[in-house]
């Protein structure tokens, strides 16, 4: 039984979360670094170039890459300050097994010991309840090489169809709308066609606060002569100068697409040649447009009519452009509905697969791009293919050296494995990359399933909120410590370069893999020296797919400042070439292994696809009860489920505790002034935080970030609403009620900020 | 003879982020002291942000207030952080700094401030702050790059508070078409700027006379 261990001074003293600051030789003027590794940073997609100091075996500092052409040395803070996880006081250097007689509720443990009590609780619980009761979560921040491993790990060693990862709460509505409308899933373009657009069209991202380096782009283009038109329920940074504003009313995205695609068909302001002959399906979604008119527009999305009007028009008549889009239009029950209503207007402007005519979602974390390519989704194989079909099935199962027929078949997602775990479907479980208790809506839920799990299994570098509840946990690699590539959201293939060794009985990710594999006896498959003897293996199994890396290589890498996938090792007539990528994808003229020629996108006729997009409210939508919306973000100290930022304490200093935003009219109506404590409550649960007031938000919106865990976690108070293709959940918008608490939370005297 | 790099400031262009504050403490003169201050200029009602960097004055107020002569300007206009022995903590060129600039570090007994991370840009490398300032807020380049980067904003380095004029070594970037030629830094308290009440407009329907004027 997997149950928390209680929060003893004795645990918080040993696995924290602590705040880390420099000292010793980080604080040393007098301290020349060794060695400068050029890497790239561990957090988010827009994989800036950087540069590790290293002195000793430690990651002392860094230094701008300032070569590397994508961020040319700029960076955030996390960047900044990323090296101060390395050498930290919280860090897994033992295997720990769950111990409920000491205080700090784990005991250190031998490694090889703890590997053979994991293979043997594996072997026991799908020997007794079939190989499906035992599951896998991982996650989009490792290398590919260790996606590519986690995935073939399921569906090889342990022959489960229960693997899923943590770009569900992701990327996975852009994936599935990207699919049906150009049946590829990658940025249309690179960053560069940014530059030049005169119009960029800005929905449901947080430019400046998520992806900051991606806000000097969209200046730049402003600069040049570029109009910003933002669509988000708050002012964000980039918003607060951007030529027009839509503030849309949480969940009404897809109405908004529909008012415009109508007005751009009212008006004309559509390129018929190019949807006459490269796509299809256009008639149908005009006459679906037709009720959209910019009055039922404007009352659906809580946008005036005027700037509708204006934001169509501007967007109609540009002669290049570019549309990129983020989770606030993605994380919703019907994201994917969302993003195809996106996709619709790129598609009726033409203005794609052109210098300047761009179209990306900004994908979130390291490798989301790369982590959500080579098999470790629940239907996925390597090279973005179908596990489903029996020709990817039969590809994939030639470079693994087994039986297509050994494959399992599809499995679910990751918030339907806990639902497995529910009816007993699922009894055992192993994360990596992943902190599902703090980043999965209705939290109480799955840490209700976590206690319920015959055994887990963790594997990580600090003991992050979930892991607590596991039975053994295996101590991991940072990402300074291993090598391998990752794919930014531009879709370049760049190349993390190993700094320092593992500590203790730390040790690389897919190495800890392949041990469990051995301990199994099932070693085959599982026997790489080197991640570049994954890296070439994860090639050889692209080859001939979507996601084609054959052509890819660590020192093509290095010498081109990363290669765009995809890069095919052969050309169209299996000769030898040498490819050298593709920035820009469906170029009027290019081929691809779907299309075969017949047009550039990734469909056998060779056409995109427009798709019929249908208004529906959120699943939670406000009512007497629970009157307000709530919706919920990041702030830019912060990273995912800040098991790393609340742990670097000058990250964790510029946004100690998650802040409920509120508008100043609201405020009033509640009674709360800035700073005091209100309680946000849902048909879910409640949590109890301090208000900020600004007048930067819906005055019937709340906005909450969900970086931290336990009492002061958002997601226990979200809904684990999905949508029924991505099964993304709906965390941007639920029904909630806020109201001044009577004084501080528990929590407050009890916990540093960091801590819960 | 290398191009000549300067540094350009674009308050506009600031997100907030803390990059150069968290960078600045990184460099490795002062390491684990941050001499960049970042400020929300209008809290609550505005995500705006602005950098205070050292401007690094022709004629440095801090360095000609000092009456133990401990800061110093280089023969490029880099004026130098308070050194010991001669600091003696006075406070007077914190009061003095017509931008602010200066900060008293009262544990160590000591004034610091911003000198351009002299030991990077005296060896060709750029300052911290600028080198990761992901918005383009802080930007060390050549007049050519700024130009190119900014075809409309043109860089002004001449500033007035009350009777004195300054001239500073950091640029300010302006509106191409902006009538000035030095900007004066008591502008912004007297008139309420015009973006502050659209800003209000956009999420309220009616606003009330109290709200507007308060």
């Amino acid at each position: 039984m997997a149950a928390s261990p209680p929060l003893t001074p004795e645990f918080l003293s040993r696995f924290g979360p602590t705040r880390a600051y420099p000292t010793g030789e980080r604080l040393d003027t007098a301290v020349e670094p060794e060695r400068l590794v050029k890497t790239h940073c561990c957090f988010c997609g827009q994989q800036c170039g950087i540069q590790l100091k290293v002195h000793g075996d430690k990651v002392v500092g860094f230094e701008p890459w300032e070569d590397f052409p994508f961020n040319q040395g700029m960076l955030c803070p996390k960047g900044v300050r990323r090296y101060l996880q390395g050498g930290h006081p919280d860090r897994l250097i033992q295997a720990l097994e769950r111990d409920a007689s000491s205080p700090e509720g784990f005991r250190s443990i031998g490694y090889e010991d703890a590997v053979r009590r994991v293979a043997d609780a594996i072997a026991r619980i799908q020997g007794e309840h079939g190989p499906d009761a035992f599951a896998l979560l991982s996650g989009a921040s490792l290398t590919s090489e260790k996606t590519y491993l986690m995935g073939k790990f399921a569906r090889m060693c342990l022959k489960t169809s229960n693997i899923d990862y943590n770009g569900r709460l992701c990327m996975v509505s852009a994936g599935a709308g990207n699919k049906k409308a150009f049946g590829i899933d990658r940025a249309a373009n690179s960053w560069a066609d940014i530059l030049k657009a005169e119009v960029i069209w800005i929905s449901g991202a947080n430019v400046a606060e998520c992806a900051p380096i991606t806000t000097n782009y969209v200046w730049q283009a402003r600069d040049n002569g570029a109009k910003i038109i933002v669509v988000d329920p708050r002012i964000t940074p980039l918003a607060r100068t951007c030529d027009l504003f839509l503030p849309v009313k949480p969940g009404r995205d897809a109405a908004l697409f529909n008012g415009v695609l109508h007005l751009m068909i009212e008006n004309h302001w559509i390129d018929e040649e190019f949807i006459r002959d490269n796509t299809v399906g256009f008639e149908a979604v005009a006459e679906k447009v037709k009720d959209w008119t910019p009055r039922r527009t404007a009352e659906v999305t809580g946008i005036a009519e005027k700037a509708i009007r204006q934001a169509a028009e501007w967007w109609g008549t540009a002669k290049t452009s570019f549309l990129m889009h983020a989770r606030g239009i993605e994380h919703h029950s019907h994201g994917v509905q969302n993003v195809l209503g996106a996709i619709n207007i790129v598609l009726a402007s033409g203005r794609i697969g052109r210098p300047y005519c761009g179209y990306a979602t900004i994908t979130g974390q390291g490798n989301g791009q790369g982590g959500r390519e080579h098999g470790q989704k629940c239907d996925q194989l390597p090279g973005a293919r179908d596990i489903d079909d029996p020709e990817h099935r039969a590809e994939v199962a030639k470079v693994w050296g087994v039986d297509p027929d050994e494959l399992p078949g599809k499995g679910v997602d990751a918030y339907e494995i806990f639902r497995k775990v529910d009816r007993g479907e699922v009894r055992g479980l192993l994360t990596i990359s992943f902190n599902p208790i703090v980043s999965l809506p209705d939290s109480r839920f799955v840490e209700r399933m976590l206690e319920k799990l015959d055994f887990y299994v963790a594997i990580d570098f600090f003991l992050n909120e979930t892991a607590r509840h596991a039975d053994i946990v295996l101590p991991g690699s940072l990402h300074e410590e291993d090598e391998g590539v990752v794919c930014s959201s531009e879709g370049r293939v760049i190349k993390i370069n190993k700094a320092i060794d593992c500590p203790g009985d730390a040790r690389q990710d897919w190495r800890i893999l392949q041990d469990i594999a051995g301990a199994l006896g099932r070693p085959k498959g599982f026997e790489f020296e080197t991640p570049r003897a994954i890296f070439d293996e994860l090639r050889a199994a692209s080859a001939g797919g979507v996601a084609d890396y054959s052509g890819i290589t660590y020192e093509k890498i290095e010498e081109n400042h990363g290669v765009f996938w995809p890069c095919p090792a052969t050309d169209q007539n299996g000769r030898e070439a040498d490819h050298q990528g593709t920035p820009r994808l469906f170029e009027p003229g290019s081929w691809n292994p779907v299309a075969k020629g017949a047009g550039p996108f990734y469909f056998e006729d060779g056409k995109a696809r427009f798709n019929g997009v249908d208004y529906a409210p959120p699943t939670e939508d406000v009512d007497g009860d629970y009157p307000l919306m709530l919706t919920t973000g990041r702030v830019v100290s912060h990273f995912l489920s800040g098991t790393q930022t609340r742990r670097i304490g000058p990250l964790e200093d510029q946004f100690p505790e998650p802040r409920a935003e509120l508008h100043p009219r609201l405020a009033k109506s509640l009674g709360v002034a800035d700073g005091d404590w209100v309680e946000v409550e849902s048909r879910r649960d409640a949590i109890t935080i301090r208000a900020s007031v600004v007048s930067t938000i819906r005055p019937d919106t709340v906005f909450v970030p969900y970086h931290w865990a336990g009492a002061k976690s958002i997601n226990r108070v979200t809904i684990a609403a999905q949508d029924p293709i991505s099964k993304i959940p709906e965390y941007k918008v639920c029904a909630v009620r806020v109201r001044k608490a009577e004084g501080a939370p528990e929590y407050a005297d009890r916990f540093e900020p960091q801590q819960s | 003879m290398p191009p000549i790099k300067e540094f350009f400031v674009d308050p506009n262009r600031c997100i907030g982020c803390q990059a150069c504050v968290h960078a600045c403490s990184e460099c490795d003169t002062h390491k684990g002291q941050s001499m960049i201050h970042l400020d929300y200029v209008d809290p609550g009602r505005s995500t705006q942000t602005a950098p205070t960097i050292c401007m690094h004055c022709d004629s440095p107020t801090c360095a000609d207030v000092c009456p133990a002569d401990a800061i110093k300007r280089t023969d490029d206009g880099r004026v130098m952080t308070a050194r010991k022995p001669r600091c003696i903590a006075c406070s007077n060129c914190v009061l003095a700094c017509p931008f602010g600039v200066p900060k008293m570090m009262t544990e160590l007994d000591l004034m610091m401030k911003c000198d351009m991370c002299y030991d990077r840009s005296s060896t060709g490398r750029t300052p911290m702050c600028a080198a990761v300032c992901p918005s383009g807020a802080l930007f060390y380049g050549t007049r050519e790059e700024i130009e190119r980067r900014r075809p409309n904003s043109r860089p002004v380095n001449q500033f007035q508070f009350g009777g004195q004029k300054i001239t500073t070594l950091v640029k300010m970037m302006v509106p191409r078409e902006a009538t000035i030629d030095r900007i004066d830094a008591t502008d912004a308290m007297h008139d309420r700027p015009p973006a502050d009440l659209v800003l209000l407009n956009i999420f309220d329907d009616e606003i009330s006379e109290t709200e507007r004027e308060s």
